[in-house]
C-alpha cells in the first residue's frame, strides 16, 4: 500500500466513521476495514471503480465530491479523507467548506506544485512541469487548481481553519511540516498531508 | 395451465389485514426454491417479482416451459449463486401462478374472484411474503433483492421487517411510483377494461378472456421498457418480411411485428385481472408518504447493508428516483452502496444479459457472505 495510505490511516482512530471522498479502488477502505474498527463509506466518481469497489462488499456510491456530499449530515463522520483529488473540482474551496461540514476531521492529501523538480521545469525549461505525481501535460490535464503546500497552508489560514498536523512525503520518506520548516519542506515535499479542524 | 398442480403452495391460515381494510385468510402463497438451505439457515436469499413474474426465477418454468424470468441471475455459479445460495421466490397476492389472486376459485360460485378480489398492495404482498420465513423457519435472511416492483418490494420488506435480512438489492425501483408510472399504468387498465370481453372483470376463464385488451398493454408496457436507442439499433426502420411499404395497417415494420408477437404470447401465461391489481398496487406505493414525507424514517432501524442499482438507459424508474433512496439512507447513515450501470437496453437491464451487472452482484453477495462469516467466529 501507498506510504501515503499508511500516514492517513494512521491518524484515524478505532472505532471511527470515515468517509473516503475519492475512494478509487477501495485499497485505502479495505485496509481500514480490515486493521482497524471503523466504519467506512466511499464516494467515487468512476463507474468501474465503484464496481469495483462494491465487488469487494464496501459501502461505495457513485457519486462526486462536488454534488453528492450535501446528502451527508452536518458531522456525521468523524473523519472524511480526500487524498490528492482536490486539485481537479471546479471549485475546491466549496469542496473544502463541504467537506468541514461533513465531517469532525478532515484528511486532505495534495500533490505539491511547490516541489523543486516543478520548480526546475518551469524555471529552465520553461515548460509546464510533468511529474510522478502528476503526469499529464497541460492538454490533458484534470488538474484544474494546483496549489504547493504553502498554498494550501496560506488558505487554511485565511479561512480559519486549523491545521491539526502536517506530514510531508518525499519518495518514502515521511516528515512533520511545522511552520518553522515549511519553506524548506515546500521544496521537498512531493506531497502534503493535512489534517484539518473546522 | 393444465399443470398447475405442480406449482408447490403454502396455506397462510392467519388473517392478513390489508391496506384497503379488509382481511384475508386461509390463502395460497405460491412459491418456488433454488439451492439449498445450509445448517444454519444463513444463506437464504428471497427474491421479489416484478408486474409480470412469477416465482420461477430460474431454470424452466414448468408450466410455460420458458426460462425462468431471472434465469441470467439466479442458478449454479450465476449472481445469485443456488450453489451457494437457497433462493426463494413467491407469487404475489394478486398474481396469475398459484398464489392468491383474481383468478383464484371462488369455492361458492365455483368461478372466478374476478373484481370481487380485494384491491392490495406493495405491502400487503410482501407481508404474505413474510410468512414464508416462518414457513422455512428461517430466523434471518441473508438478503432480499428485486427489480423494478420487486426492487419496491425489497424496500417495503426491509422497512417492515428491519432486522430480518443482512443485505438489500432495490434494483431499477423507486421509492414512490410517479406520475408517469401511473399514467403508462393507467393506459394498458384502460386497455383491458375497453374490452367488450373483460366484462367488468367477471369473465371465466373457459368464456373468451379479455385477451386484445391485455395484449394492447404489454404492447403499450414494452416499449416503456426498452430504451429510444435500443429499439433504434434493433429494430430502426426495418420492413418485416416485405421489401417495400404495403400502404396498410398490417404489421409493416418489425418493431410492429415484435410488439405483436409480445402482446400475443403474454396473453397466454397472464391473466388480465390479476394486471389490473398488479399495476393498482404499484401505482399505490409510495415508501415517502408512508413515513410522512420523510423517506429516511422507513429505513431508521434498519442495520441492513444496502446496494442499490440503476441503469443508464431506464426511463421508466431513472437513475434520480433510485438515487433518493441513496440520499435518503445516507441521510441516516447506513450502510449503502450504488452505481449506475451503463447499457442502452432501458429498464428491462435487469432482466437481460448485462455482464457488469450480474457480475457486480454475484462478488457482491460472496464477498459480502463470507465477511459476515469471518466476523462470525
Amino acid at each position: 500500500m501507498k506510504e501515503e495510505f499508511k500516514v492517513i490511516s494512521k491518524f484515524i482512530e478505532e472505532k471511527s466513521r470515515v468517509l473516503d471522498v475519492g475512494c478509487g479502488d477501495g485499497i485505502l477502505m479495505e485496509y481500514l476495514s480490515k486493521n482497524k474498527v471503523v466504519d467506512v463509506r466511499g464516494l467515487e466518481i468512476s463507474k468501474e471503480k465503484v464496481k469495483k469497489c462494491l465487488s469487494k462488499g464496501l459501502a461505495v456510491i457513485e457519486g462526486d465530491a462536488e454534488n453528492d456530499l450535501k446528502q451527508f449530515p452536518d458531522l456525521s463522520f468523524d473523519y472524511v479523507i480526500l487524498s490528492q483529488t482536490l486539485q481537479a473540482f471546479m471549485s475546491p474551496e466549496k469542496v473544502i467548506e463541504n467537506l468541514l461540514r461533513v465531517g469532525k476531521k478532515v484528511i486532505v492529501t495534495i500533490p505539491n506544485f511547490g516541489h523543486w523538480k516543478v520548480r526546475l521545469d518551469l524555471l529552465f525549461k520553461g515548460e509546464m512541469p510533468v511529474t510522478k505525481n502528476l503526469p499529464y501535460q497541460w492538454y490533458n490535464t484534470p488538474n484544474l487548481h494546483m496549489c504547493t503546500i504553502q498554498d494550501f497552508y496560506n488558505f487554511c489560514n485565511n479561512k480559519g481553519i486549523n491545521i491539526y498536523k502536517t506530514i510531508s512525503l518525499n519518495g518514502e520518506k515521511i516528515s512533520n511540516i511545522s511552520n518553522s520548516n515549511l519553506k524548506y519542506k515546500n521544496l521537498i515535499s512531493e506531497l502534503g498531508i493535512f489534517l484539518l479542524e473546522k | 395451465m393444465s399443470n398447475l398442480n405442480k406449482i408447490k403452495s403454502i396455506l397462510i391460515k392467519k388473517t392478513l389485514k390489508l391496506d384497503c381494510g379488509k382481511e384475508i385468510s386461509n390463502f395460497p402463497l405460491a412459491y418456488e426454491t433454488y439451492g439449498n438451505l445450509n445448517e444454519k439457515k444463513d444463506n437464504a436469499i428471497l427474491i421479489f417479482h416484478a408486474l409480470t413474474g412469477d416465482q420461477y426465477a430460474s431454470g424452466i418454468n414448468p408450466i410455460t416451459k420458458k426460462e425462468g424470468w431471472w434465469n441470467y441471475a439466479v442458478g449454479p455459479g450465476k449472481s445469485f449463486d443456488t450453489d451457494k445460495f437457497f433462493v426463494i421466490c413467491a407469487n404475489v397476492i394478486g398474481g396469475c401462478m398459484g398464489s392468491y389472486g383474481p383468478g383464484t376459485i371462488d369455492p361458492l360460485t365455483n368461478q372466478p374472484i374476478g373484481t370481487n378480489f380485494p384491491v392490495i398492495t406493495i405491502n400487503d404482498m410482501v407481508n404474505a411474503q413474510y410468512n414464508l420465513l416462518d414457513y422455512f423457519n428461517i430466523e434471518k435472511l441473508f438478503a432480499v433483492a428485486g427489480g423494478s416492483m420487486g426492487g419496491m418490494q425489497v424496500l417495503q420488506f426491509v422497512s417492515n421487517f428491519p432486522n430480518k435480512a443482512r443485505v438489500a438489492l432495490p434494483i431499477a425501483c423507486t421509492a414512490s411510483h410517479s406520475a408517469q408510472n401511473i399514467a403508462f399504468n393507467e393506459l394498458g387498465r384502460q386497455a383491458i377494461m375497453s374490452d367488450s370481453n373483460w366484462k367488468e372483470g367477471l369473465y371465466d376463464e373457459k368464456s373468451t378472456n379479455p385477451d386484445k385488451g391485455l395484449a394492447v398493454a404489454r404492447m403499450a408496457a414494452h416499449i416503456t421498457y426498452l430504451s429510444k436507442q435500443g429499439l433504434q439499433e434493433k429494430f430502426g426502420r426495418n420492413l418485416q418480411e416485405r421489401s417495400d411499404l404495403k400502404f396498410g395497417f398490417d404489421a409493416d415494420f418489425q418493431i410492429e411485428s415484435y410488439l405483436r408477437y409480445q402482446g400475443s404470447v403474454f396473453v397466454d401465461r397472464f391473466d388480465a385481472n390479476s394486471y389490473l391489481y398488479i399495476t393498482r398496487a404499484m401505482d399505490y406505493f409510495d415508501l415517502t408518504k408512508q413515513f410522512g414525507g420523510n423517506l429516511s424514517k422507513a429505513f431508521k432501524d434498519s442495520k441492513t447493508k444496502f446496494f442499490i442499482i440503476s441503469f443508464t438507459s431506464d426511463w421508466l424508474y431513472p437513475t434520480s428516483e433510485n438515487k433518493d433512496i441513496v440520499i435518503a439512507l445516507n441521510a441516516i447513515g447506513a450502510d449503502v452502496g450504488f452505481v449506475e450501470i451503463k447499457t442502452d437496453k432501458g429498464h428491462d437491464s435487469f432482466l437481460l444479459n448485462v455482464p457488469d451487472f450480474l457480475s457486480t452482484i454475484k462478488n457482491y453477495l460472496n464477498t459480502t457472505y463470507s465477511n459476515i462469516n469471518e466476523r462470525r467466529i
